[in-house]
C-alpha cells in the first residue's frame, strides 16, 4: 500500500487531496462531512474582515458548460467570500481542527490591502490552531472591484507586500493563491516568493462569461436581467492550470517553491498529473460540488492503486518527475519523425481522420482505395501532426509511429538519429547570426 | 362470422385496457434529453455510410448534428428536403437493414446510432410545433399532372411536383389517402392517426387536389388521362394478393393478411374485431409479421408463422422476426401449405409439408406432413399487381410496370413508381424516392 501522506510546508495531511476554499468549506457542518468522507485537508472558505459580512446575490450564483448527457465540464460562479460572521467562522475552525487533528486546516483570508487589516486578522486565525493560511489573491469577481482578490493578485508588488505582512505578523505557513487572470504567471509567483511566502496555490478561477441567454440577451447566470463575469473552474480549466503550474515549477527563480495544484482535478489521474508537475498537494472543488464528498475515495484509492502498480511508495517518489520534460518549443528535437498508422482491424471507417486531414491539414489520408472505402495514411504527405489521432473515435486505432531508419518519404531526407533543435537549425536567422 | 362457424373466432378476448396498451406506440418516442444523448453518439462520418444506405439520401449526419445543436426543427427540414414522408419512414423503415445496419457504431460495437428514432424525434417536433410548411412553391408553371394512387410514391411525387410549381390532381381508389401507410402497416407502428396527419402536412404545400374513390379502369383510364394532363404518374401499389391455390381457400377463416391489417387499421374499436384462438400465418415477409403480431395482440392464444424456406430467406428482417417472437409468435421454417381442413364451412386446420433445398438448390417437399389446428389462416405470400387497367398503355415486366432510371414508362407522358414498378424493393422509403425521381424527371420533361 502506497503512503499517500504529505507534509506540505509543515502542514501534514493523510493524503494530498484538500478541498479548495469554496462553498464546500464554508462551515463546520460541511467540513466535518468532508473529513468523514476522507479528505486530507481543507482550505476554509475565505474569511473577510470583522464586522458586517459581505452579502451574496439571492439569484443564481452558478453557470455551467455541459458535455453530452449533461456531464458538467465547466462551472462558473459569482459567489463572494464567506457571508457568515467572522467570529462564527473562527470558532468553528478551532472546533473542527480540535476534533480532526490529523487533517490539514488551512484558512483562506481576504482583507483590504492595508497593513492594519492583515495585522488585525492574522492573530485571530492563528488562535484557532489552524495549520496555515492561504491568501486569496485570486477571486476575479465582486471582491476584485473592491480592491481585493484578483485586484491584488494582478499586481506583483502588492503580492509581495502582503506576503511580507503575513510572514511578519504570523508564524503560520503562508500560501499565496494565484489568479490565472494575468499574462505571465511567473511574475506573481516570483513576487510571492520574494515576499517570503512558503508556497503558492493555483489556479484560482478564470474570468468568464459561461454563456449568453439568447432569449433575453443576458449573460448566464442572470440576475434580474443582468449578469456579470464569474470565475470559471472545473475539468475545462485543467490544461490551463497544468501549464501555469509547470511554468512556476521550471522557472529559474521559483524552482522548488512548493505548489498546491488547483484546477479541474476530478480523478486520481488528474491529481497525479499535477503532482508529476511538482505539486505537493492538490485542491478540489468542482468535483465535490458535482458528486459530493465521497468522490475523494475514488481519488485516494485510485492514486494508491496506481502508485502500487508503478512501485512508488510515497508521493515524493514521483512528485515533479515530469518537470524536466517540460521545455520550450525551440528545444524540441526536429529530427524526431513520426507517421500516423491506422490499425485497419480497429478502424470502423467513420472517415473523420480523412476529412480532418483533407479539409484542415495535409491531405495525407485516403478515403477510397481501389474503389473501396479505405482510410490509410500517405507517408509522403503526413507531417505527423497527430490531428487524426485526436479526432478518431476509437481508442488506439490510430497511433504515431516513430521512423528510426531510412528516409522520410515526405521530405526525402534520411532519418538523422541525432538530436537537433531550432536553435541550431539553418532556417533560424538567429542561428545563422550565431554561426557567423 | 357465419352461423355454421364452429371455429373459435370471437371479439373481446381482452379487457379494453389491454387493447389500448397492446396497440400503443411500439417504440416510444425519444424524450428531448434522450435525443440529445443519442445524437451525441453520431460521429458525423465523412461520406457517411448511413446516408448512402438511405434510399432517399437523407443527410443523416447533418440532421443528427442539428438535433445535437438544439435545432430539431432544422433537423426535420433536412429530412423533409429529401423525404417529405420522413415522419412515416421514421416509424416504418426497416432501419436495421438500411441506415442503422451500416452505421459505423454498428460496426464498432453492435449498437448503431438510433437513426430512426432520432428522425422521428425531429419530424415529430416539427409537426407538434406546427411549423410553417418547409417547402415554398415555385412560380406556377401552368402544367397539370395526374397522379394515380395516393400512397407514398404518389404523395411524394405530387409534393415535389407541387413544390416545383405544377398543379397536381391525385386520384385514389380508396376512401382515404395514404396507401399502405393508412391501410397496410401494423397499427402500433403508426398510432394516433399519423398517416392522415402526414397527408395533411404534405398537402400544406398547396397545388395538390385529391379525389378519393376514383379507381383506374373504373372512373379514370390511361387512354383519357394523358389527354387531360401534361403528364401522368402511376403509383398504383399492388392491389392483388397471391392465393395459396388450395382447395377450401374460400372457406370462412381463410383470410388475406393484407385485408385483416386494413380492417384492423380502420377499426374504431379494436375490441369488436374478431380473431381466432389459434392462427396460422403463411408467409415470411413484413405482412406476415404484422398480421401475426397484431392477431396476438388482439388476444389470439397460439399464433404460428409458417414459411416455406429458411430463416435466412425471410423478407422480414431479423429484427422484425424477433419482434414477433418476443410477442409469443412461433415462427416455423421449411413448411409449405398443402391442404386446408374445412369443418362446417370454416377452416379448422392446415396441413403443411416439410421442405428442403435439393442438391440443385431447388425447393421441394420431403413428404413429411405436419397438421396445425387453426381457427384462422392468414395468407401473406405476396401481393400482386393489377395489370388490367394498364393493358396496351405501358410496357410491363411480369405484370409490373417497366420503368427507366428516371421512372419513365414506355409511354412518353406516363411515369411510374412504388411497388407497381418492376425491380423495386417494396419499401415505403423506396416508393418515396421513386416519386421524387419521377417528379424531377417530369419537371425536366415539361420545362424543356
Amino acid at each position: 500500500m502506497a503512503d499517500l501522506s504529505t507534509n506540505f510546508i509543515g502542514i501534514k495531511s493523510p493524503n494530498p487531496f484538500w478541498l479548495a476554499s469554496a462553498p464546500p468549506t464554508d462551515k463546520a457542518y460541511n467540513v466535518e462531512r468532508a473529513f468523514e468522507a476522507g479528505w486530507g485537508g481543507v482550505v476554509w472558505k475565505t474569511l473577510g474582515e470583522a464586522g458586517p459580512p459581505v452579502v451574496n446575490v439571492n439569484g443564481p450564483r452558478y453557470g455551467a458548460i455541459w458535455g453530452p448527457d449533461r456531464r458538467l465540464l465547466g462551472l462558473n460562479n459569482i459567489e463572494l467570500i464567506t457571508d457568515r460572521d467572522l467570529e462564527v467562522n473562527l470558532r468553528e475552525i478551532a472546533e473542527v481542527k480540535r476534533r480532526w487533528p490529523d487533517r490539514a486546516m488551512v484558512v483562506s483570508i481576504m482583507v483590504p490591502c492595508e497593513e492594519q487589516s492583515w495585522k488585525a486578522i492574522l492573530p485571530r486565525v492563528e488562535d484557532t490552531g489552524a495549520d496555515g493560511i492561504e491568501l486569496n489573491f485570486g477571486c476575479p469577481h465582486g471582491m476584485s472591484e473592491r480592491g481585493m482578490g484578483a485586484a491584488v493578485g494582478q499586481v506583483p508588488e502588492y503580492i509581495q507586500m502582503v506576503a511580507e505582512w503575513c510572514k511578519h505578523y504570523s508564524k503560520m505557513p503562508v500560501i499565496v493563491k494565484l489568479t490565472p487572470n494575468i499574462t505571465d504567471i511567473r511574475y506573481p509567483a516570483r513576487a510571492a516568493k520574494a515576499g517570503g511566502a512558503d508556497a503558492v496555490s493555483l489556479i484560482n478561477t478564470i474570468s468568464s462569461i459561461v454563456s449568453v441567454d439568447l432569449d433575453n440577451f443576458a449573460p448566464v447566470p442572470t440576475i434580474d436581467g443582468k449578469g456579470s463575469h464569474g470565475g470559471y473552474c472545473g475539468p475545462a480549466v485543467k490544461p490551463i492550470a497544468l501549464n501555469m503550474v509547470a511554468e512556476i515549477a521550471r522557472d529559474g527563480e521559483t524552482r522548488g517553491l512548493p505548489i498546491s495544484g488547483i484546477g479541474g482535478v476530478q480523478t486520481w489521474r488528474d491529481a497525479a498529473e499535477f503532482i508529476a508537475l511538482g505539486c505537493g498537494t492538490v485542491q478540489v472543488c468542482t468535483a465535490a460540488m458535482t458528486y459530493g464528498f465521497k468522490i475523494v475515495q475514488e481519488m485516494t484509492q485510485g492514486l494508491s492503486d496506481w502508485m502500487d502498480e508503478k512501485g512508488y511508495a510515497t508521493i515524493a517518489d514521483f512528485q515533479g518527475r515530469a518537470v524536466p520534460n517540460v521545455t520550450d518549443w525551440q528545444y524540441l528535437n526536429l529530427n524526431y519523425i513520426t507517421k500516423a498508422r491506422i490499425d485497419q482491424d480497429l478502424c470502423i471507417k467513420c472517415g473523420r481522420c480523412h476529412i480532418a486531414c483533407e479539409d484542415t491539414s495535409h491531405q495525407a489520408i485516403t478515403s477510397m482505395v481501389d474503389g473501396v472505402r479505405h482510410f490509410e495514411v500517405m507517408d509522403d504527405e503526413c507531417v505527423g501532426c497527430n490531428l487524426c489521432v485526436n479526432v478518431c473515435p476509437v481508442d488506439d486505432c490510430i497511433t504515431m509511429v516513430e521512423m528510426t531508419v531510412g528516409s522520410d518519404p515526405r521530405t526525402g531526407k534520411p532519418i538523422d538519429p541525432r538530436y537537433a533543435n531550432w536553435t541550431t537549425h539553418p532556417n533560424n536567422p538567429m542561428a545563422k547570426e550565431a554561426a557567423e | 362470422m357465419t352461423a355454421t362457424q364452429s371455429a373459435d373466432v370471437k371479439a373481446q378476448r381482452l379487457s379494453s385496457a389491454d387493447y389500448a396498451d397492446n396497440f400503443s406506440d411500439i417504440h416510444p418516442p425519444l424524450t428531448p434529453h434522450e435525443a440529445l444523448v443519442e445524437a451525441d453518439r453520431c460521429y458525423f462520418c465523412y461520406d457517411a455510410p448511413c446516408m448512402t444506405a438511405c434510399p432517399t439520401s437523407i443527410d443523416i449526419p447533418m440532421f443528427i448534428r442539428k438535433i445535437q445543436a438544439g435545432n430539431p426543427v432544422g433537423a426535420a427540414k433536412t429530412i423533409f428536403d429529401q423525404n417529405i414522408l420522413g415522419g412515416m419512414c421514421a416509424r416504418v423503415c426497416p432501419t436495421e437493414t438500411l441506415c442503422e445496419e451500416v452505421c459505423v457504431r454498428e460496426v464498432a460495437e453492435g449498437k448503431p446510432v438510433k437513426i430512426g428514432l432520432l428522425q422521428r424525434y425531429a419530424t415529430d417536433t416539427f409537426m407538434e410545433r406546427e411549423q410553417p410548411h418547409p417547402f415554398t412553391r415555385a412560380a406556377a408553371t401552368g402544367k397539370k399532372i395526374a397522379v394515380v394512387g395516393a400512397g407514398p410514391a404518389g404523395l411524394s411525387c405530387a409534393h415535389r411536383l407541387a413544390s416545383l410549381g405544377h398543379d397536381v390532381t391525385i386520384y385514389e381508389a380508396r376512401e382515404k389517402a395514404g396507401g399502405l401507410n393508412e391501410y397496410g402497416i401494423a397499427a402500433y407502428k403508426t398510432t394516433n392517426d399519423f398517416a392522415q396527419d402526414e397527408v395533411g402536412f404534405i398537402l400544406e404545400v398547396g397545388g395538390i387536389a385529391i379525389e378519393t374513390g376514383k379507381a383506374l379502369g373504373r372512373d379514370i383510364t390511361l387512354d383519357q388521362l394523358p389527354q387531360d394532363f401534361d403528364a401522368v404518374f402511376l403509383g398504383l401499389g399492388l392491389p392483388g394478393v397471391n392465393a395459396l391455390g388450395l382447395e377450401g381457400e374460400s372457406a370462412a377463416g381463410v383470410i388475406d393478411a393484407v385485408d385483416f391489417i386494413g380492417v384492423l387499421r380502420q377499426a374504431e374499436d379494436l375490441s369488436l374485431l374478431e380473431v381466432g384462438r389459434r392462427i396460422v400465418v403463411i408467409g415470411g415477409g413484413m405482412t406476415a409479421i404484422d398480421a401475426a403480431v397484431q392477431s396476438k395482440l388482439l388476444g389470439a392464444e397460439e399464433v404460428t408463422i409458417a414459411y416455406r424456406r429458411g430463416q435466412e430467406h425471410m423478407n422480414a428482417s431479423l429484427y422484425e422476426q424477433e419482434l414477433a417472437q418476443t410477442h409469443g409468435v412461433v415462427i416455423r421454417h421449411w413448411l409449405a401449405p398443402r391442404s386446408l381442413h374445412v369443418t362446417d364451412g370454416a377452416v379448422s386446420a392446415i396441413t403443411l409439408e416439410k421442405t428442403a433445398l435439393d442438391a440443385a438448390g431447388k425447393l421441394s417437399g420431403t413428404g413429411e406432413l405436419v397438421t396445425l389446428e387453426a381457427d384462422q389462416v392468414f395468407k401473406a405470400i405476396g401481393q400482386t399487381p393489377d395489370s388490367g387497367p394498364l393493358a396496351g398503355s405501358v410496357e410491363l415486366d411480369k405484370g409490373r410496370i417497366r420503368v427507366s432510371d428516371d421512372r419513365r414508362t414506355s409511354h412518353p407522358k406516363i411515369w411510374a413508381g412504388g411497388d407497381c414498378v418492376a425491380g423495386g424493393e417494396d419499401l415505403t422509403v423506396v416508393s418515396v424516392e421513386d416519386g421524387k425521381i419521377a417528379a424531377q424527371s417530369i419537371h425536366k420533361a415539361l420545362m424543356a
